[in-house]
């Protein structure tokens, strides 16, 4: 079945007027491009025949390029100029890239995204990015005989803004028109359900090289719903081949390792890895630089047991997104497995059990997602037959929000929410006569924004001054239908306007995305309590300024000493507010709200009576009513 | 140069969306258009109308009941026509505003999809802001009812008994059940807005319980 998938480089095109369109699953560790030929998705191969592109690009001196596997046999002998693994520097700063300084590349910090240094020039992620695609784009065209109208690309389904926007930027400067970014797992449930006419709700598991992706999704009578996503960003094959890696050292008792060896010896453990899956067990041996001689078997029952807490990691986001979606285990129809490392039978094994079913096997979990996406490709780009129309529904993997008082993140864009989808939300200024607003648009699901990717900063200048609270600031976010945002602001009263498109990346901590949305559960007590902290703090702010400004406008209502008092009591909150003591900024306020409650009736007693002039009966009446249930209220 | 962050948001409640959409004579070109590019646009189906309510964007009566499986019929069949991915072969014009109804469609679904978000639009359809009107001036009983729900809550946790947290996980589901069948009565056959207001502002407390035990077991799975 896989060979007669697979294409000829120079077959013609499909008989009809098609507008040549491909789909392709830019990876971590290898690449593929596929298209739809006679109503049937295929992977088109190279000229040997090979339907892999490992990611691997290695620059020349010169200027010449190679990409695949002629660059990846060079990888131990021009390290430095060899580029394996460029998807997870796509939209990332320095600081986002973990264990970099194993990494045998000369890293360039630049703000929005890092640089490599290479024999031929400084390279952006992009740039490494667009000469894998751009060999995928010249692979398709010889194959198809001719230009293409558009690609459908895959990304991982936490992938961020930043990154999303990345891997279009490096298709537009490989030449090729972006139809639509598509998450993988939803490529992959594209494919599956097509292939089985199915119906129901599924999961769809992707383990791929690097990431954890989990998706549930409803398909129905042609639309593929995702239902909600989830996922770890730094968990994958890799880790296995880690601890394999980790099992060889301690079983052959070796010395501490040098650079090379320790390159060798984590080969060995990846060869380990895929020899075990069919044999039940894999023989390890390597003559080492230093002289020692590993000789080892692993067999499954280590392996099973050295890799069981990276298979239970994989089973918490499958639980947190099964609720995000409101099911449950039973709901499940099938549980489709994508990506390489779901080849290894205890991952196979763990979910069968968790789900209480077989998973489905029935599709090559490499090239699943790439002929998902090569369908997706020939119905965008118009390539209908009767009864081929599909639609999918996608959704959001994180929330999106804005940076408010105190640090605080505010979701304006719950995660899992379909798009595309726009949101507004009202705001207002904090302090009389402000004039302008600095926006900070962040994305995740903890609650502190420092805890929360940033995506952009702009500014709405030119507010008008009017007194705090009194300015009405809408913030619209838009989603658009490849997952990329857009933010705009606009002061309602003076129609003051301010957009952007989110495009530069900043300082991400460390660990990427899902991550965060995992951690985002692990430490969300602690979050609580940071967060009622700061918004005590805030509020406490916000008490001082509006009673200092009572005190500016209508403090000839005073005694010398009431004032004092009052002024006395302002200084407590303020000292008690620089503390980490909730309760005690909480005490502190109490005690400020009685102090200036007296001064609080009479300013009120000057306004009503402000009020009561030139006004009827009926709106006193309802002035009143109001003044009641603020009293309730307080 | 470093503004601080004066946004400050007066309320977090679930207000519809308020965002600016094309008046009706652009409407008019896109169902023009649409019938030039030779989607179908069915002739009993012909009524959708940007600035319709979101009842009756899906032609559904203005009701708190609702057969959900024609809600998601109807979901589906308007997507299928306004979605992004049938317009990207389209002009710029075009693709813009299928971009803007296929928002629309998505946020009305989202609205009437849930029974909480459901109650509080037919509210604010029949004049009642739900989440502006003064939600803390709650009975006394209640509120303590709500603390010892939330003490629970934080007992279960401290001794993470998954059990527990799923047991009360299941209690607030069904008292929110309950809950939900006599709002449906305040609204459908009553139409008692005033109550139902109140008894809506009362899930949006259990509603916010339940997000803190689904936080709670997500922690514990940690």
């Amino acid at each position: 079945m896989a060979l007669l998938q697979i294409a000829e480089p120079g077959e013609s095109a499909a008989p009809h007027q098609q507008k040549l369109a491909v789909g392709i699953d830019l990876g971590t560790t290898n690449s593929l491009v596929a298209t739809v030929r006679s109503g049937l998705s295929v992977v088109i191969s190279d000229e040997l025949g090979r339907p892999l592109l490992p990611s691997v690009v290695r620059y020349h001196a010169d200027g010449g390029v190679e990409v695949g596997y002629e660059a990846q046999v060079n990888q131990s002998l021009d390290p430095r100029n060899v580029i394996a693994s460029v998807k997870r520097f796509m939209g990332r700063g320095l600081k986002d890239i973990a264990h970099r300084e194993s990494m045998p590349y000369e890293f360039e910090d630049n703000p929005g995204m890092v640089r490599l240094h290479t024999v031929a020039g400084v390279k952006s992620p992009v740039e490494v990015s667009a000469d894998i695609l751009c060999t995928l784009r010249l692979r398709a065209e010889a194959s198809l005989g001719g230009p293409l109208v558009g690609a459908v690309i895959t990304v991982p389904a936490y992938f961020d803004d930043a990154q999303r926007q990345a891997t279009k930027d490096a298709a537009r400067l490989a030449g090729i028109s972006v139809l639509r970014l598509l998450n993988e797992p939803t490529a992959a449930a594209i494919a599956y359900g097509l292939d089985n006419a199915a119906e129901g709700v599924y999961a769809v598991y992707d383990l791929g090289g690097g990431t954890f992706d989990i998706s549930i999704l409803n398909l129905s009578k042609g639309v593929f719903e995702v239902l909600a996503t989830g996922g770890d960003s730094a968990l994958g094959g890799d880790d296995f081949d880690q601890r394999i890696f980790c099992w060889i050292l301690e079983a052959a008792k070796l010395n501490p390792l040098s650079i090379e060896d320790a390159r060798l010896l984590l080969t060995c453990a990846r060869e380990a890895k895929e020899y075990l899956t069919p044999h039940g067990v894999a023989p390890v041996t390597a003559r080492l630089n230093s002289g020692e001689v590993v000789d080892l078997r692993l067999s499954t029952e280590i392996f099973t047991e050295i890799s069981q807490t990276l298979v239970a990691k994989t089973i918490q986001p499958v639980k947190k997104t099964l609720r995000d979606a409101g099911l449950s285990v039973s709901d499940i129809k099938g549980v489709v497995m994508v990506g390489g490392a779901t080849r290894m039978p205890q991952v196979q094994r763990a979910v069968g059990e968790f789900f209480r079913q077989e998973p489905l096997n029935n599709l090559d979990p490499d090239k699943v997602v790439a002929l998902g996406a090569a369908t997706q490709a020939n119905l965008l780009a118009g390539n209908r037959a009767a009864g081929d129309e599909w639609l999918l529904l996608d959704v959001i993997p994180l929330s999106l929000g804005l940076e408010t008082m105190g640090g605080l993140a505010e979701k304006i864009i719950p995660r899992n929410s379909t798009i595309p989808i726009a949101r507004a939300q009202e705001f207002t200024t904090f302090r009389d006569g402000q004039t302008a607003l600095a926006l900070h648009v962040v994305q995740g699901d903890r609650e502190l924004v420092s805890d929360c990717r940033s995506l952009a900063r702009f500014e709405l200048r030119g507010i008008p001054p009017m007194v705090a609270g009194a300015a009405r600031i809408r913030v619209t976010f838009q989603v658009d239908a490849d997952g990329l945002l857009s933010v705009s602001a606009r002061e309602l009263a003076s129609g003051v306007e301010a957009s952007i498109t989110v495009k530069p990346s900043y300082g991400l901590t460390d660990d990427e995305i899902a991550s965060m949305l995992k951690d985002s559960m692990a430490h969300s007590k602690d979050d609580a309590l940071r967060r009622a902290l700061k918004e005590a703090q805030v509020e406490a702010q916000r008490l001082i300024e509006s009673v200092q400004s009572a005190l500016k406008s209508d403090g000839d209502l005073l005694s010398e000493e009431q004032r004092g008092r009052i002024e006395a009591s302002i200084t407590r909150l303020q000292t008690t507010a620089l503390g980490d003591n909730r309760r005690h900024i909480t005490l502190a306020m109490d005690e400020l709200e009685a102090d200036t409650k007296e001064f609080a009736a009479r300013r009120m007693d000057k306004s009503i009576s402000r009020a009561f002039a030139g006004r009827s009966i009926d709106e006193i009446d309802r002035g009143n009513d109001s003044a009641k249930i603020m009293g309730e209220q307080a | 140069m470093d503004l601080p962050y004066y946004l400050y948001s007066p309320r977090r409640g679930f207000a519809p969306p308020a965002v600016g959409f094309p008046p009706g004579h652009l409407l008019a070109e896109y169902l023009a258009r649409l019938l030039l590019t030779g989607v179908r646009v069915t002739t009993s189906r012909n009524r959708m109308d940007f600035n319709a309510d979101h009842f009756d964007l899906f032609e559904m009566p203005h009701t708190f009941r609702l057969d959900a499986s024609v809600l998601d019929k109807r979901f589906r069949e308007i997507q299928t026509q306004v979605h992004p991915d049938k317009f990207v072969q389209a002009g710029d014009s075009e693709r813009r505003l299928s971009l803007q109804w296929a928002t629309r469609v998505n946020e009305a679904y989202q609205i009437l999809k849930k029974p909480l978000s459901r109650a509080q639009y037919l509210l604010n359809l029949a004049g009642h802001d739900v989440a502006a009107e003064n939600n803390n001036a709650m009975p006394p009983e209640f509120l303590m009812e709500q603390m010892e729900w939330r003490e629970a809550v934080a007992e279960a946790r401290h001794a993470h008994d998954q059990d527990e947290l799923e047991q009360l996980y299941h209690r607030v589901k069904r008292r929110m059940k309950k809950r939900y069948e006599q709002l449906a009565e305040l609204l459908d056959d009553q139409h008692d807005h005033a109550e139902a207001a109140d008894r809506v502002r009362r899930l949006m407390f259990l509603e916010k319980l339940l997000f803190e035990i689904d936080d709670a077991m997500a922690a514990l799975e940690t």
